[in-house]
């Protein structure tokens, strides 16, 4: 709305709409852009000479003031200041993952000295969930790498004439890198995505709060059977992942290579032992902490919204997938 | 009401209180303090930070500034076994009810009994059943919080608030949402269980009819002013209010001014 720059012997604003029957929000907006305008203007405007209906829309828009202090301060897009709220939020994302950390092994401690509990049907819900419920697709990705890495060396090795070292290395990788490190992927998509959001939603809905002001501490109740549910999975998984790819690898250098299981089996023997699959095993283990922590993690620094649900879904698979790789990296180091 | 002998420290006392979200100051100074056996009303227009204050006073959050002790013990400086003790006779009833949404109707009334007590399960469910009909959830015992609507939520959020006799309640807009029969059952309840349990009861609301049914005490919060304007009986604020926005409150005067036009 335009007004002209000089308004000169002007009082008083007055809009003649008597004969105005119909009206949308448009002529509202006008109306209240007038009134402000002619304010600024320190000209009046009586509301009452318009139709009735018109006139209590336009009062009860007016009605209450604009709280002066509510508006925020409009983003100045400065990159300073932006490189200094980025770094404060790192800030805050370090405290409340130390915490987060702390209060897990205190409840830990307190289970191991007697003074907390586990609950049982809690826990059993979450062994069932993450245990035999994600086998299915723990065997299926087995398979398929079992398979990929006989197909690797049957491309390679047989270049060389050593197609008989295809056992070492399905044996090999399966057991001591990638049975481990797929199972952890797998979950941390499946079930470390599934923590996150159950207990996102449950602080969202109050849930966390309503277990706190019950004197239930939130971190034994929900952070301990799922940490322990995944340390006690996550190896037994990768037994079976690891099965079922040696045998998924065995199979295609049959068929590729010609390597009889005879064969197979008994390069099996010679290349890994007991050291590889304990290897695989203990590192699976970590990798369930890993993942039961980074999807307990991110639930609980969730925010109270939709939104930071999907964000704390995200972030967990980022995380969980992000801090497996690290470690499996430094244990390959050592 | 049942004065408190001379020398015994109030059940609940807030003293010089200022809340906060980081540097954004809600509410400045606030002092109150809640006998046994006494209802006092939290009331105040919306965004004045009514929800806030309640989350202190359960502990979910540390205030700004100032003290909030029980039975004259600072919450916030207290061992965490004793604060476990004080929490077991809190109840609070969350203004979506706040159910766990993978148990049931009665799983969830019975958490805190399961939790907190050695009662044997017989007695939990005989108890448990008790405490739905009290809000009238007979029959809902095997319902999933999705399943019942969110007045019902509310009603079995209170069950659970109630399953161990709490000494303190604490209700966060209690009848919004609820039918008006719902809601005038929901404030016989609160004044039953005033007399028969002796509970000290702190209920944030701004629904007029229950103030003036309930409290014993009401204390208004400002937002403008961002401070608490008073702290009386609600018929001695009407009669006589310390401030203009009381008496607009508790008279919903502001429609007035809108129907006195035109007209």
């Amino acid at each position: 709305m335009q007004w002209p720059e000089e308004l000169p012997d002007i009082l008083e604003l007055r809009v003649d709409a008597s004969g105005v029957t119909h009206w949308d929000s448009r002529l509202c907006v006008f109306l209240l852009k007038l009134g402000e305008g002619g304010t600024e203007r320190r000209l009046s405007f009586d509301p009452t000479s318009l139709p009735r209906e018109l006139c209590e829309l336009y009062q009860l828009a007016t009605a209450v003031p604009e709280k002066t202090d509510a508006r925020r301060p409009e983003a100045k897009g400065q990159f300073l200041e932006a490189v200094g709220h980025y770094t404060l939020s790192w800030h805050d994302l370090l405290i409340t993952t130390l915490e987060f950390s702390g209060e897990t092994v205190r409840a830990f401690c307190r289970l191991f000295t007697g003074a907390g509990r586990l609950r049982k049907n809690d826990f059993l819900a979450v062994l069932q969930s993450c245990g035999p419920e994600a086998l299915g697709i723990v065997a299926l990705i087995s398979v398929l790498v079992g398979m990929i890495i006989a197909f690797l060396g049957s491309v390679v090795l047989t270049r060389f004439g050593a197609e008989h070292y295809v056992s070492y290395l399905v044996g090999y990788g399966m057991l001591r890198e990638l049975g481990a490190l797929m199972v952890a992927i797998i979950m941390a998509g499946r079930t470390g995505a599934a923590f996150a959001a159950e207990i996102a939603t449950m602080k969202a809905n109050e849930e966390i709060d309503a277990l706190k002001v019950n004197g239930i501490c939130p971190y034994e109740f929900l952070v301990l059977p799922r940490l322990l549910a995944l340390v006690l999975m996550f190896p037994l998984l990768t037994v079976c992942g690891n099965i079922l790819g040696l045998i998924s690898g065995g199979v295609v250098s049959y068929l590729l290579m010609d390597v009889s299981s005879a064969q197979f089996i008994a390069g099996l023997t010679k290349a890994v032992g007991f050291g590889d699959l304990g290897l695989g095993l203990v590192k699976s283990g970590i990798f369930g902490i890993l993942v039961g922590w980074s999807g307990c993690l991110r639930g609980m620094q969730a925010g109270n919204t939709a939104a930071d649900v999907g964000l704390a879904t995200t972030s967990a698979v980022v995380t969980g997938i992000t801090a497996n790789a690290l470690v499996d990296w430094i244990a390959n180091l050592l | 009401m049942n004065p408190a002998p001379a020398n015994e420290p109030p059940p609940l006392r807030v003293e010089g209180v200022t809340l906060a979200y980081g540097d954004y100051v809600v509410m400045r100074d606030i002092t109150f303090s809640v006998a046994r056996s006494e209802i006092v009303v939290i009331m105040g227009g919306s965004g004045c930070g009514k929800s806030t204050l309640l989350k202190h006073l359960i502990g979910l959050r540390q205030p700004a500034v100032g003290t909030i002790s029980y039975e004259g013990k600072d919450y916030f400086h207290i061992p965490d076994e004793e604060r476990d003790k004080l929490l077991r006779r809190f109840g609070v009833l969350f203004q979506g009810g706040a159910l766990f949404s993978s148990r049931t109707l009665s799983e969830n009334v019975a958490m805190p009994m399961r939790e907190h007590t050695d009662m044997s399960e017989a007695e939990i469910a005989e108890t448990v059943a008790y405490k739905l009909a009290l809000v009238g959830l007979r029959g809902f015992e095997n319902y999933y919080p999705a399943e019942i609507s969110g007045g019902m939520k509310k009603r079995a959020g209170l069950a659970r608030a109630l399953a161990l006799d709490p000494d303190y309640l604490f209700f966060d807009e209690p009848s919004a949402g609820l039918d008006p029969v719902s809601s005038r059952r929901l404030d016989d309840l609160i004044l039953h269980l005033r007399d028969s349990l002796r509970t000290s009861i702190i209920v944030v609301t701004h629904e007029l009819s229950s103030i003036f049914a309930i409290a014993d005490r009401a204390i208004y919060l400002d937002a403008i002013s961002r401070r608490m304007l008073a702290d009386a009986p609600p018929s001695e604020l009407l009669a006589r209010p310390p401030d203009p926005c009381i008496r607009e409150f508790l008279t919903r005067a502001g429609s007035e001014r809108l129907h006195g036009v035109n007209s």
